[in-house]
């Protein structure tokens, strides 16, 4: 029945693609549109009024032009105008119009909704329907305005008809998922669950999606779909395969209701009720069964429908962990399903075995498919499949089979894809740190990944096995003897010399012994590589040359030439130039106790979080790698993690312990940032030490702060002393800070202390001032002097990683006239300097203040007024809290309310904050409300203070 | 839920675009071109499967079009991939064994088809009577809208 002659009227519609097809370039296509165009717009234009049938037409072949990729900027309004023309298709193609094309022109969509609203009216179902659909194409705010209210009423209505009812189902969807918070739930939501039971295949199939969506998001106002959902699956499942007519698939009965049955089902855990839960176990056995069975039809679609159930069951067996019989039947079935003849089900097993390998259940049993797996790794022609199965090696992966895996996956490197090897490079270098019980191993295997793929290597590798070799004294002297050999090779890569460098520089001397590694040539060996190098890396081996001066003394007057060649000292990049002239002066004018002490060898790095791992879970987004990871490997591996980092790479703190003038002397260099809590005082450390942490003198910070401040100016402790309790006024001088970010904190005879600062989202910088009000100098041991009457200036970066109440202190030392002078304060930082403000509508204020009303979620003071009650002060001290001050949304116009979100690293705190004075008793009510408890109480502490 | 849902043919002609989100014509553009060029570049016995930005692409090939979906992370493969299928069976039944040109020259009636099977990304109703009766009803309803029109008329002459 070929629509074709179905009252087919638009021929010259018809004539007109054929035009199109048949132009032989793209020149005479456009010129063929822009005929059309034209006559199309004289035609619009015209004095003589278009009929519906030729609006039709023309409106059709504008949407044909667009979806060629032309730009259309007419015919809305004629499309508007077939809206409401009572012949079905002309409607019908002014909706299409509508749909592909909107635009936010607020006019038309006031038209538009017109329309719909009529249609909606009409009790026509198909207009009904046409009017739903269009909204649910759309889905724009303006509609969801409109319609919001109307939908969920048409859908419950006794008499609406089937159809209309799926329709309104998804409509109901689209503006729940666009606009979430104007589908306001009601006693229509008890009435959808329902429906779950409703005789009609079809209203069933649309209401899931509603269902499933609106769970996710109230999961206990929905619950009792779970029982639902049950019986409704139990009765799919154990139908056979011709009672569900029009709705069984190839044999299969409602594949696709199953299945999204399924996906409820994993919005929760597993029900409660047991004989709930025994109905459900019987189901899933009963799927799995199945798959068993010899197929009812050799038909493609047959298995795909059968299989997607399966997959979606075996998604729920994994959901609820909790079931070790099912979740070894599971992995059984997908062990066969890993050597089946379909790519696509050899891809969806792997994929699906590696959310099974982290279940403790079913571990062992996947570890049992390495060999297929590897061999898949091997011998698949698709890309895709095989980084399913390289995912799967990384999941399955433990103490027993590390070795095994790493090397399959180091031999496959060799020539995988490009576009996997970087992901490939991290999980390798990963598990190799983290199931390694002999470090030889590891070295072996990071210089194995570098010569295999060093492209690939990341900044974050290298770093990292340095990091290791230089916490493990045992395994120093191989990794020196491993990289000297490794050097050894004609063309290695550029990382390799960076690594080579390094643990040379630091451990060359533990196999200087050895005549084929002598000193000299080791120097050699390097140096034959420095002119293929870039600037960095040969940055670094300069700082290696100068170590090798330290170590071995018999190498000075080689280095020295070399350091003293016009190539090096005139170099034509200054950071090369400068080390060059820096280190040939150190060389030859420190003692050589000066400079075993400057080169003396690198501190261990403090215990970190690997930071590839942070670099792996950043490229597969959050979620992809669990945190407990590492930690996991750890417990199994016992103490073998000698890494960590500090700061966030070793070049940045390689010479924390070298008293030395230059500002480049650390070993790498390539990095300004300055040493973090390192023992010895710094160069260029300024007159202030700034407690990072809560410090002996202030119990009172709680697990909230100590980690806020995560990165602090290069600090200074000076002298044994104690830093001294905070001021008794220094709450004060904070509150002071709450609603401004620039001022003087602190002032006394002789110093002055000012502050200037800014934030954005969770980061801050403050600049600190620090003004000597006397004549004569600060002296020790503080550096630099101040001199009498000038200022030094600090900056400190802030980063807000959660959310905290009590402020960081600063601590202050210096001499005058001989005196200590010890003075600690807070440091005006404050939750809500990380606000970000929000403006809404007063509406969703409302709706937004109601859904934040558990009572810990709320805090409230009534105080009295301590300054006069000015309107204009204080909306000037409510934005400067650094909320949004929001008009016309409180009924009362005397209210302030305000909103705004607090931006921390872990988490955005949403706030809202209303504060009502109260003229006559000079008091105020002040109510905070937002996501979190220890946000609200803190900042209706600090406001309380404001007024 | 799905997020769009392209035709295009094996010269990488799109035929039919469905976008179940708001996104800017020039993004759809984008990913348009970007994502016919990773489908059309995979070999036949590939599998139908891929992860592309963030989403899982279900495409398979009939005759000489390719149908592409683009669904979510939760979404299952093997169901979109049916998806597709009861799609081509529906255009197959109205059409009467469909080929490009039926899609090309009533591109209208394959929207309207689409629209009845899926609606916001989801499925509205399997079922392949229900939705090509909606279909049908629609085609009565038009036959009786439309009066016979003279050829003269058609050509805007009379």
């Amino acid at each position: 029945m070929p629509a074709v002659s179905k009252g087919d009227g638009m021929r010259g519609l018809a004539v007109f693609i054929s035009d199109i097809r048949n132009c032989k370039s793209k020149e005479a296509e456009i010129k063929r549109i822009n005929k059309e165009l034209a006559n199309i717009r004289s035609k619009f234009k015209g004095d003589k009024a278009l009929d519906g049938y030729s609006k039709k037409k023309y409106v059709c072949k504008l949407l044909f032009i667009f979806l060629l990729g032309h730009d259309i900027d007419f015919g809305h309004m004629e499309a508007v105008n077939l809206l409401s023309s009572n012949k079905y298709t002309e409607k019908q193609i002014g909706y299409l119009f509508i749909s592909v094309l909107v635009n936010s022109n607020s006019e038309l969509i006031r038209l538009i909704n017109n329309a719909i609203k009529n249609d909606l009216a009409s009790r026509n179902p198909t207009f009904m329907c046409l009017a739903l659909h269009c909204i649910a194409n759309v889905g724009s705010r303006e509609m969801a305005e409109a319609f919001a209210g109307e939908i969920p009423r048409i859908l419950v209505a006794g008499d609406t008809m089937d159809s209309v009812k799926q329709s309104a189902a998804l409509c109901l969807l689209r503006l729940y998922k666009t606009s979430p918070d104007l589908v306001l739930m009601g006693e229509w939501t008890s009435r959808v669950v329902h429906l779950l039971n409703d005789q009609h295949m079809g209203v069933v199939t649309a209401a899931i999606s509603l269902i499933t969506c609106l769970s996710q998001k109230n999961p206990d106002e929905f619950k009792t779909c779970v029982s639902l959902a049950v019986s409704r699956l139990s009765r799919i499942v154990s139908s056979a395969s011709t009672d569900l007519q029009d709705y069984t698939y190839y044999f299969v009965p409602a594949p696709w209701l199953s299945c999204k049955l399924l996906r409820l089902l994993q919005c929760y855990p597993p029900p409660e009720d047991g004989a709930v839960k025994g109905r459900l176990v019987e189901c899933l056995e009963t799927i799995l069964n199945k798959a068993q069975e010899p197929p009812k039809s050799k038909k493609v679609q047959h298995s795909n429908a059968k299989n997607a159930i399966l997959f979606e069951a075996i998604s729920l067996i994994i959901h609820y962990d909790s079931e070790p019989n099912l979740l070894v039947r599971a992995c059984n079935q997908l062990g066969q399903f890993l050597q089946h003849r379909e790519t696509n089900l050899r891809y969806l097993a792997l994929e699906s075995m590696c959310t099974l390998a982290s279940s403790e259940f079913s571990h062992e049993a996947v570890k049992t498919h390495i060999e297929t797996v590897i061999n898949a790794l091997k011998t698949e022609r698709d890309v895709s499949v095989r980084q399913r199965a390289a995912d799967l090696l990384y999941a399955m992966c433990d103490r027993s089979n590390a070795k095994q895996i790493v090397a399959e996956m180091l031999s496959y490197l060799e020539n995988a894809d490009y576009s996997i090897r970087e992901e490939m490079v991290l999980k390798v270098a990963i598990l190799a740190e983290k199931y390694a019980v002999d470090y030889s191993w590891y070295v072996d295997t990071i210089l194995n990944l570098i010569r295999i793929a060093g492209d690939y290597v990341s900044e974050e590798v290298w770093y990292r096995v340095i990091q290791i070799v230089i916490n493990r004294d045992d395994v120093q002297g191989y990794a020196a003897k491993t990289v000297f050999e490794a050097l050894q090779a004609p063309a290695c890569h550029e990382n390799m010399v960076k690594v080579g460098g390094y643990i040379l520089g630091e451990f060359g001397n533990l196999i200087a012994g050895d005549p084929r590694s002598s000193p000299l040539i080791q120097f050699n060996l390097l140096h034959s590589k420095f002119h293929l190098c870039s600037v960095p890396t040969r940055a670094l081996l300069l700082s290696a040359y100068i170590k090798f001066i330290n170590l071995f003394p018999e190498t000075k007057p080689t280095i020295q030439e070399v350091l003293r060649s016009d190539s090096q000292i005139r170099n034509s990049d200054v950071e090369l130039q400068q080390r060059a002239v820096e280190y040939l002066k150190l060389s030859s004018i420190a003692s050589t106790d000066v400079l075993a002490t400057v080169l003396e060898e690198m501190p261990p790095f403090p215990e970190r979080e690997s930071s590839i791992l942070a670099k792996l879970k950043k490229k597969k987004g959050p979620g992809a790698v669990s945190v407990s990871e590492l930690e996991d490997g750890k417990r199994e591996g016992g103490e073998l993690n000698g890494g960590g980092e500090r700061g966030s790479d070793p070049s940045a703190i390689a010479a924390s312990n070298a008293s030395t003038p230059s500002p480049s002397a650390d070993l790498l260099g390539l990095r300004s940032a300055a040493p973090i809590g390192s023992a010895a005082p710094s160069a260029g450390s300024l007159l202030v030490d700034v407690f990072s942490e809560a410090g002996p003198a202030a119990p009172s910070s709680g697990a909230n702060d100590d980690n806020f401040l995560s990165s602090a100016p290069s600090s200074s402790s000076l002298g044994s002393e104690d830093p001294a309790p905070p001021l008794p006024e220094s709450d004060e001088l904070l509150n002071k800070f709450v609603c401004k970010n620039n001022g003087v904190l602190f002032e006394n005879q002789l110093l002055q202390i000012g502050i200037k600062s800014e934030y954005r989202q969770n980061l801050g910088r403050m600049y600190l001032f620090y003004g000597n009000k006397t004549s004569v100098q600060f002296t020790k041991p503080v550096e630099p002097l101040v001199e009498g009457g000038a200022q030094v200036q600090q900056v400190i970066n802030i980063e807000c990683l959660t959310d905290f109440s009590e402020a960081p202190l600063l601590n202050i030392k210096f001499r005058y006239g001989g005196a200590l002078q010890n003075i600690t304060l807070k440091l005006p930082v404050t939750i809500n300097k990380f606000f970000q403000p929000t403006e809404m509508a007063s509406q969703d204020f409302f709706q937004r203040w109601k859904q934040l009303s558990l009572p810990q979620q709320e805090a409230q003071k009534i105080f009295k007024a301590n300054n006069a009650m000015d309107t204009e002060v204080l909306k000037a001290k409510l934005l400067g809290l650094g909320s949004a001050l929001l008009e016309n949304v409180d009924p009362n116009p005397e209210n302030f309310v305000c909103a705004g979100v607090i931006q921390t690293k872990a988490q955005q705190v949403g706030c809202l904050l209303r504060l009502e004075p109260n003229a006559q008793a000079q008091m105020y009510r002040l109510t905070l409300r937002s996501s979190k408890d220890s946000v609200s109480k803190r900042l209706c502490e600090l406001l309380a203070e404001q007024f | 839920m799905m997020r769009f849902m392209l035709l295009f043919s094996r010269q990488g002609k799109l035929r039919l675009q469905k976008w179940y989100t708001a996104t800017a014509e020039r993004d759809k553009k984008k990913m348009v071109r970007e994502l016919m060029q990773v489908v059309l570049a995979r070999k036949p016995k590939m599998c139908s499967f891929l992860e592309w930005r963030d989403l899982k692409i279900i495409y398979k090939r009939y005759a000489s079009l390719y149908f592409c979906c683009a669904v979510e992370e939760q979404d299952n493969e093997l169901i979109t991939l049916e998806i597709i299928h009861r799609f081509v069976e529906l255009l197959d039944k109205y059409f009467g064994s469909v080929c490009e040109l039926d899609i090309i020259f009533n591109f209208e009636k394959a929207y309207f088809i689409l629209d009845e099977f899926l609606m916001g990304g989801e499925i509205q109703d399997t079922s392949k009577k229900s939705v090509l009766k909606a279909i049908e009803q629609a085609d009565l309803l038009q036959e009786e809208d439309e009066s016979p029109r003279s050829v003269l008329e058609e050509m805007g002459l009379a």
